[in-house]
C-alpha cells in the first residue's frame, strides 16, 4: 500500500464514521462536531485529488465560518431528549420509506455501473508547478463566466432578501444611535461655569 | 573543525528518511516559538508596567528574567480541575484544538529567503482556513465548562472572530491582488525593489495594512477588543474554569497567535526578510564583511519587524480602553468591510494603470 492509497482510505474511514456519527449520536452539540470532522476530512480528501483550493475553501467557508453558526445555535438550545425521541415509532414507517427512496435514487444515478477504470480513466498527476487555483481561476473566469456570475447575483439577492424577512422595525424599542455617540464632543455634554468662590459663615 | 562537524551533521540530516527530517524541523520552530511565547509574557508585563510608572516582575532572577519560568513551572503543578457537569471529553479537547491550530499555521510562515517549512502554493488561504478553525477552541470550551460567564464568553467571541475574519479575508485579497500569488514567500518576493522600503505593500495597501492588524488584535482577543475574557464583566470568559496547565495551553494558544498575526503583517506588507537599507544606503554598506551580513536581507529583519507588532499589541493593551461590544460589531461589519471593498476596486485601478514603482506599467 503507497502512502497516498493508505490517506485515502484513512480519511475515507473518517469521513463516512464521523457522518454516521452525526445522525446518531445523543447530543447535538456533538452531532454538529462531527458534521465538522466529516468536512475536515473531505478536504483531505480533496487534497488527495490535487484541489487544493477546493479543499481549503471548504474548510475556510464551511468548517470555519458556517459551522460556527451551527454551534452558536445550536449551543443555545436547551434540547430535552426525551420529547425528542417520543414520535420516535409512529414516524419510523415514513422515515424508512423516504431513506430507501433515497439510496435508490442514490444507486442509480452514481451506482456502481457508472465507475472504475474501464469507464472513468484514472487521472494524470500533475508535476509541482501546478496549481489548481490558477487553473480554477481559468476556468471560472473564461469559458463559466456567465453561469459564474449570475450564481454570484443570485447569492446576493438571496442575502438582501434574507435581512429583508427578518429586519422588521418595532415602534417602542429604543435604539442607540453609534455614530451620534462617537460624534459627541465635550462642548455638547459638559459646560464650564466660573464661579466665584464663595465663604462659609 | 567546526566545518567539519558541520559537514557530517548535513551528510547525517540528508539520510535521514523525509519525516522525521520534517520533524526536526517542526521541533526547530516550536522550540523557539515556545521561548518567544514565556518572554512575550514577560515583555507585555515589563511594557506595560514601564507604560504605568512601576517597575513589573523584578523578583526572580536578574531583573525578574525567570519570572516566565517560575510561571511556567508553576502552572505544571497546579491540579486541573474539571468542574462537575461539564462535559470531560470536549473540555479536555478545546485546549488542544486551540493550541494546535495555533501552531499549524507557522508551517508555512517564511522566515526568510526559502527558510520555510512546506512551501505551499495556497499559502494564504491556508492561513486563512487554520487560523479560522481556532475559534472551535474557544467555542467548545464555552459550552463544555456548563458555567454561565464561560458560555457568555464563548459566545463574545465567536460572533466577533466570524465578524473580524470577513474584513481580515478581504484585506489578504488585496494582497493577493498586488503579489499575484497565494504563496508567502511569492508575496514577500514580490515586494523587494529599486525603492526599498517604499516598494512594499505598507503603502498602496495602506488601509488594507490597518484594516488587518486591527483585526488581527480582534481575531487574537486582545485588548481593546477583549471582551471574550472581559475579566471585568465576565470574570475570564470562556477559560474560567480551567486552571493549571489546560489553562496554560490556552495562554499559550492565544499569544502564539499574537506572534502568528505580527508574522503575518510583517511578510504581507512590510516586506517579510527585506532589509529597509536598500534603494537608499549605498550599495558599499552591504560589502563589509560582517556588518554587512546584518545590513542584507535576513531573517533578523524579520523578527524585528515582528517584534514591533507585537510592542503594538502591548501599547494598545496600555493604551486603550475596551469597546463596548455593540461598537465592535458595528466597527467590523459597518466600518472595516465596506473600506476594505472600496480599496480592492482601488487597488484593481492601480495594477491596470501600472502605477510604478509597485506595478510594472502595462505593456
Amino acid at each position: 500500500m503507497t502512502a497516498e492509497q493508505f490517506f485515502f482510505y484513512a480519511f475515507a474511514a473518517m469521513t463516512v464514521a464521523s457522518a454516521a456519527m452525526v445522525i446518531t449520536v445523543r447530543n447535538p452539540v456533538y452531532a454538529v462536531l462531527s458534521l465538522v470532522l466529516t468536512f475536515v476530512a473531505s478536504a483531505g480528501l480533496w487534497l488527495l485529488l490535487e484541489a487544493e483550493f477546493l479543499a481549503i475553501a471548504l474548510v475556510l467557508v464551511y468548517v470555519g465560518a458556517v459551522m460556527v453558526l451551527f454551534l452558536f445555535v445550536v449551543m443555545m438550545l436547551d434540547i430535552n431528549l426525551a420529547r425528542l425521541k417520543e414520535g420516535f415509532i409512529r414516524y419510523l414507517p415514513l422515515g424508512v420509506a423516504v431513506a430507501v427512496a433515497m439510496a435508490l435514487m442514490m444507486a442509480l444515478v452514481v451506482g456502481p455501473e457508472h465507475f472504475g477504470l474501464e469507464r472513468v480513466p484514472a487521472p494524470e498527476r500533475h508535476g509541482p508547478e501546478y496549481s489548481n487555483t490558477e487553473a480554477l481561476g481559468r476556468v471560472l473566469y473564461t469559458v463559466y463566466v456567465y453561469p459564474f456570475e449570475i450564481a454570484s447575483v443570485i447569492l446576493t439577492v438571496a442575502i438582501v432578501a434574507a435581512i429583508a424577512l427578518t429586519l422588521r422595525r418595532r415602534p417602542h424599542t429604543k435604539y442607540q444611535n453609534p455614530d451620534e455617540q462617537i460624534a459627541v464632543r465635550r462642548e455638547d455634554r459638559v459646560r464650564l461655569v466660573s464661579m466665584k468662590p464663595e465663604r462659609r459663615e | 573543525m567546526m566545518a567539519e562537524a558541520l559537514q557530517a551533521f548535513l551528510e547525517f540530516y540528508g539520510a535521514l528518511p523525509r519525516p522525521v527530517q520534517i520533524l526536526g524541523q517542526i521541533v526547530l520552530l516550536v522550540a523557539p516559538l515556545m521561548v518567544c511565547v514565556a518572554y512575550l509574557t514577560y515583555a507585555e508585563r515589563k511594557v506595560i508596567s514601564y507604560m504605568q510608572v512601576r517597575i513589573g516582575p523584578n523578583r526572580v532572577g536578574p531583573r525578574g528574567w525567570l519570572q516566565p519560568i517560575a510561571d511556567a513551572l508553576k502552572l505544571m503543578f497546579k491540579e486541573i480541575i474539571i468542574p462537575s457537569g461539564a462535559n470531560k471529553f470536549l473540555f479536555i479537547i478545546s485546549p488542544v484544538i486551540s493550541i494546535g491550530t495555533a501552531l499549524a499555521a507557522w508551517a508555512v510562515i517564511p522566515f526568510a529567503d526559502g527558510v520555510v517549512i512546506s512551501d505551499l502554493n495556497a499559502g494564504l488561504l491556508y492561513v486563512l482556513a487554520v487560523t479560522s478553525l481556532g475559534v472551535y477552541g474557544v467555542i467548545i470550551a464555552g459550552w463544555s465548562s456548563n458555567s454561565k460567564y464561560a458560555l457568555l464568553g464563548a459566545m463574545r467571541s465567536a460572533a466577533q472572530i466570524v465578524a473580524y475574519e470577513i474584513a481580515m479575508g478581504f484585506a489578504l485579497v488585496g494582497v493577493l491582488m498586488a503579489a499575484g500569488s497565494l504563496n508567502l514567500g511569492e508575496i514577500v518576493r514580490a515586494q523587494a525593489g529599486e525603492w526599498g522600503p517604499v516598494n512594499w505593500f505598507a503603502l498602496p495597501l495602506l488601509p488594507l495594512f490597518l484594516i488587518y492588524f486591527i483585526s488581527g488584535v480582534a481575531e487574537t482577543n486582545r485588548a481593546p477588543f477583549d471582551v471574550a475574557e472581559g475579566e471585568s464583566e465576565i470574570v475570564a470568559g470562556f477559560h474560567v474554569e480551567y486552571s493549571g496547565m489546560a489553562f496554560a495551553v490556552f495562554f499559550l494558544a492565544e499569544y502564539a497567535n499574537m506572534i502568528l498575526i505580527s508574522a503575518l503583517a510583517t511578510i504581507m506588507f512590510l516586506g517579510g526578510w527585506l532589509s529597509p537599507l536598500h534603494g537608499w544606503a549605498p550599495a558599499g554598506w552591504f560589502e563589509v564583511p560582517v556588518l554587512g551580513l546584518l545590513l542584507d536581507d535576513g531573517i533578523h529583519w524579520f523578527l524585528a519587524k515582528t517584534a514591533f507588532f507585537l510592542f503594538c499589541y502591548l501599547w494598545f493593551r496600555a493604551t486603550f480602553p475596551r469597546y463596548r461590544y455593540d461598537q465592535i460589531m458595528r466597527l467590523g461589519w459597518k466600518v472595516f468591510i465596506p473600506i476594505t471593498i472600496v480599496w480592492l476596486l482601488v487597488v484593481g485601478g492601480f495594477i491596470l494603470g501600472g502605477l510604478p514603482p509597485w506595478w510594472a506599467p502595462a505593456g
